[in-house]
């Protein structure tokens, strides 16, 4: 997209001059950097519950961050008003973290590279509604006809379109339009009048509306939600203690994420308080591991054309056969460290001040046969499904908590066991992987992360992989 | 904008939407000023600073509803709220239970709740930095082992907030806190660690010394170095307040009114029946002057007010908005939450548990062997069906002491067993926060670790 066909323009009068204007601004009490961020975001929500669509909303929001670098200190003020003068005010604001003469002299802008990652020609923002509430209508139905014990079923779909404009003091000037779309499902399933069991899918990605209609169906993933709940009622104890754990291809990749994504994140090695901090070029994983963050897949949950700051995305290879080989850089601490930028700049909002974060997190696909793994395993857990994690970058303990996993008994799949949380330390964790499936696979785009306050879209994948010893929470 | 642009404001949102055809509205306004510093080792590293507002509406058409938001608060961006919210009814299905509160139920609190310090507006920036940098400095110098630090942050907010609606409810009120945190990093040979303390309040004065912030946090950070793994083993397991809290937190859940119509609670249909041990009584107050939970009224407009949730270990009140009232067959407890826009949720007022009479180190002093809680991870908590399951940090209990430091295990249990088990309720209960609880002790639950 151009300049002048971007809403900014367009739609507020902004042109190149005003924005070479509001950067001298920010930078009119000195510092090394300044950007802007403007940011017009449109997004619904359409919500079914006892076969009933109870909510729906709509909305818009826009504003504008200014941000000023100066050394290893940064000045950030925003608006929601996109009037010179609240723009000028909020840069004056964020230039009073800076004190003496500017290094930088002029603000030519000019067009910086980008991607066509997400060509969606209507976003599903701009369909119409009566389409979109089609989506939770036949979620709700498909579950319930799953199975005669599904008697809850709630979906939840929402959207939005976020269109973006970047001007950085380096010169450069960029325009994304981003749109993101999800659909969940949670279903209920209880058997003769005993404890309920819940099942939970979902997913959608930087896609138009067609993707649920022609790729992932609203049925895809009712059946999954349904199927959980009901497998979950013939659920055992979890066991308790160290043991080893097989994880299944697909959203399991929540593992790499935290286990060693977070600890990557050059903000925390920048400082020393990363569990990876002095680690580049050890072996921190075992040599069949080899672990990407890419932020350049077409139509993925977590990927972008460009950053938050405006630089395109690329593919970063963080682990290469066990050995750490890369950190996840944003524009302050690839600075302040000396390093390559890696297009791993994000924020929140306009109202965020950004940090190095992972978009697509993944492991190569290795050659075992998935049947093989389970096969050799004697005793120990199949997980397939995860809720949410965390992690502790400084000592690196992580945790996640598995929502759908199997006992393994001589190297069959038994019984169905009670959620359960998985807990182990990042550089160590990965060192007992011994085997990698060839069947890599990325979820299904519905992760959302969580740092410092600020919640960004996620993607992870991995194939089925063997850890020889991991402590499970269970009971049993 | 002036001040009271933004009242009538919302009234004249509310009369607009009714013109457009609306049978009921309801319109929420919110505008905020954040402040934000943060000290790094010993420099300043980042300055925030901004305010911004928005408008939501939700709307009923008989028995549909829509619902919308801006950002824009101009004419235009009026219209299109109204159209959009009213746009949206078409798609939504008629639902017998949904509508505001009846017009009896609506009011606010009279009398100065004390939300609003006047100190917070008037801070000077550079007093705010040197707040921060007096936090950090305590933590730094308390301990050779403190060699890093993530940063100490004085963090301000300003707010204010006005709801109408077309039954007659016209309120506003205004807030303020402030806070203060401090994460050290502590270091000793291959053993890192960090751990934070904070200090909260609605005005600057009532906070706690830069100072104790900064070594409280010290203190933990330091206390945590060189943590083992144990065996994986059944033990009673004791909550620190700080982690006890996050208890109260999964009860809010389970006591939540939309999740108890679903079912999708182990407390739903225990009305009146004993769900915790005789040591246990909670309650939701959003009457407390001065805490963070406190509001005149809750989002639908209905006055705030005092809830006994568990008394003596008998359940007695779920927590409702005047959707999940109505499910219910029952009446709204003034718990109605939402943001901006969309329907009401539920929210909590000052959710607490009462303190007992043991003090923590009478608790700890009972205990053979046993795990004393400083850290939760994750998200292993299923509270349809109660099963509990997460990562833990801490201390190890041995002979009534705190003898060593933990991690990398999981403590695991079931809510259920885990409310009757509650054998021990601590005296020092004190807010950090609109959710508190006083240390706790549970009878048993499952360590996992090697």
């Amino acid at each position: 997209m151009q300049f002048s066909e971007s809403i900014f323009a367009a739609r507020f009068n902004i042109a190149r001059g005003d924005l070479e204007g509001y950067l001298a601004d920010a930078l009119s009490q000195g510092g090394d950097y300044a950007d802007l961020y403007f940011e017009y975001l449109l997004t619904s929500s359409i919500g079914i519950d006892e076969s009933m669509v109870k909510s729906a909303t709509q909305g818009v929001s826009m504003g504008v961050g200014v941000r000023v670098i100066a050394g290893g200190r940064t000045g950030y003020a925003y608006s929601d008003d996109l009037s010179p003068e609240r723009i000028r005010k909020a840069a004056r604001v964020a230039a009073s973290i800076a004190a003496g003469p500017s290094t930088i002299e002029k603000f030519g802008l000019t067009d910086g590279p980008t991607h066509n990652l997400y060509p969606v020609l209507t976003a599903p923002t701009e369909t119409a509604f009566l389409d979109r509430v089609e989506l939770v209508k036949r979620a709700d139905r498909a579950a319930r006809a799953y199975d005669p014990r599904i008697f809850q079923v709630q979906a939840f779909y929402a959207d939005s379109l976020r269109q973006v404009m970047v001007a950085t003091s380096d010169g450069v000037l960029t325009i994304d339009r981003q749109p993101q779309a999800r659909l969940n499902v949670a279903a209920l399933a209880r058997q003769d009048g005993g404890e309920p069991q819940r099942g939970q899918a979902g997913g959608g990605g930087r896609v138009a509306l067609d993707f649920f209609l022609k790729e992932k169906t609203p049925e895809h993933f009712a059946t999954e939600a349904a199927r959980e709940a009901v497998v979950m009622l013939d659920a055992v104890e979890a066991p308790a203690g160290e043991m080893t754990v097989v994880l299944g291809p697909g959203w399991p990749g929540i593992l790499l994420h935290e286990a060693v994504g977070h600890g990557l994140e050059a903000d925390f090695n920048r400082k020393g308080v990363s569990a990876f901090t002095g680690r580049m070029g050890q072996k921190v994983a075992s040599e069949l591991c080899t672990v990407i963050d890419d932020g350049a897949i077409g139509s993925r949950r977590g990927s972008l054309n460009v950053d938050d700051e405006g630089r395109a995305t690329q593919r970063n290879v963080l682990i290469e056969k066990g050995v750490l080989r890369g950190y996840l850089q944003d524009k302050l601490s690839s600075t302040l460290m000396r390093a390559e930028p890696t297009g791993s700049g994000r924020r929140e909002s306009y109202a965020h001040i950004p940090m190095p974060r992972m978009t697509n997190t993944f492991m190569l696909a290795g050659e075992s046969q998935p049947e093989d793994i389970i096969r050799s395993v004697p005793k120990g857990l199949y997980c397939v499904n995860f809720g949410g994690g965390q992690v502790d970058i400084t000592s690196g303990n992580f945790v996640f908590s598995a929502s759908e996993s199997y006992l393994i008994e001589d190297g069959k799949l038994t019984r169905p066991v009670r959620n359960a949380t998985l807990i182990g330390n990042g550089p160590e964790a990965l060192k007992f992987v011994s085997m990698v499936g060839n069947d890599l696979r990325l979820d299904e785009g519905m992760g959302l992360c969580g740092k410092e306050g600020q919640s960004v879209p996620v993607g992870v994948g991995i194939p089925t992989i063997k850890i020889d010893r991991m402590t499970v929470g269970g009971t049993g | 904008m002036s001040e009271n642009h933004l009242s009538e404001l919302a009234g004249d949102v509310v009369k607009r939407a009714l013109q457009a055809g609306a049978s009921d509205a309801e319109c929420t306004i919110s505008e905020g000023d954040e402040f934000s510093a943060n000290v790094r080792m010993r420099e300043l590293e980042n300055l925030k600073e901004a305010g911004s507002r928005g408008a939501g509406l939700r709307i009923l058409i008989g028995k549909k509803t829509g619902a919308s938001y801006t950002s824009d608060l101009s004419n235009e961006g009026i219209d299109h709220l109204v159209k959009s919210a009213i746009e949206l009814a078409d798609i939504t299905t008629e639902d017998p239970h949904a509508g505001l509160p009846e017009p009896e139920e609506l009011g606010a609190l009279a009398g100065d709740l004390q939300l609003y310090s006047p100190d917070v507006e008037q801070l000077e920036t550079a007093l705010k930095i040197e707040t921060a940098r007096r936090a950090e400095e305590a933590a730094l110098s308390a301990d050779p082992r403190i060699s890093n630090s993530e940063g100490a942050s004085f963090d301000t907010h300003v707010g204010r907030q006005i709801f109408a609606n077309s039954r007659g409810f016209a309120g506003e009120y205004r807030s303020t806190y402030c806070s203060l945190s401090a994460i050290p990093v502590a270091r000793d040979g291959d053993s890192m660690e960090r751990d934070y303390w904070y200090t909260i309040a609605r005005g600057f004065a009532q906070l706690e010394s830069p100072e104790e912030v900064g070594r409280t946090a010290a203190g933990r950070a330091l206390r945590r170095l060189h943590a083992v793994k144990v065996d994986t083993q059944k033990v009673p397991v004791v909550f620190e307040p700080r982690t006890a809290r996050t208890l109260l937190d999964n009860l809010f859940e389970a006591v939540h009114g939309m999740s108890i119509y679903r079912h999708e609670s182990f407390l739903a249909g225990k009305l009146g029946e004993k769900v915790a041990s005789e040591n246990v009584t909670v309650a939701d107050d959003g009457t407390m002057p001065g805490l963070f939970g406190t509001s005149p009224f809750d989002d639908e407009g209905v006055p705030s007010r005092r809830t006994v949730v568990i008394e003596r270990g008998v359940l007695k009140s779920y927590l409702l908005n005047t959707y999940a009232a109505r499910k219910l067959g029952m009446k709204t407890t003034g718990n109605a939450a939402r943001g901006l826009t969309g329907n009401a949720g539920i929210g909590r007022g000052n959710f607490y548990m009462e303190k007992g009479v043991q003090t923590p180190e009478e608790i700890v002093a009972g205990i053979p062997n046993g795990f004393y809680v400083t850290e939760l991870m994750g998200f292993g908590v299923n509270i349809v069906t109660g099963d509990y399951s997460r990562g833990a940090a801490g201390l190890w209990i041995r002979n009534g002491e705190l003898a060593f430091p933990v991690s990398e295990v999981t403590i695991a249990g079931n809510l259920k067993d885990m409310l009757l088990g509650m054998e021990a309720v601590g005296s020092d209960l004190e807010f950090r926060g609109s959710v508190a609880a006083p240390t706790l002790k549970i009878g048993e639950m499952t360590v996992g670790g090697k």
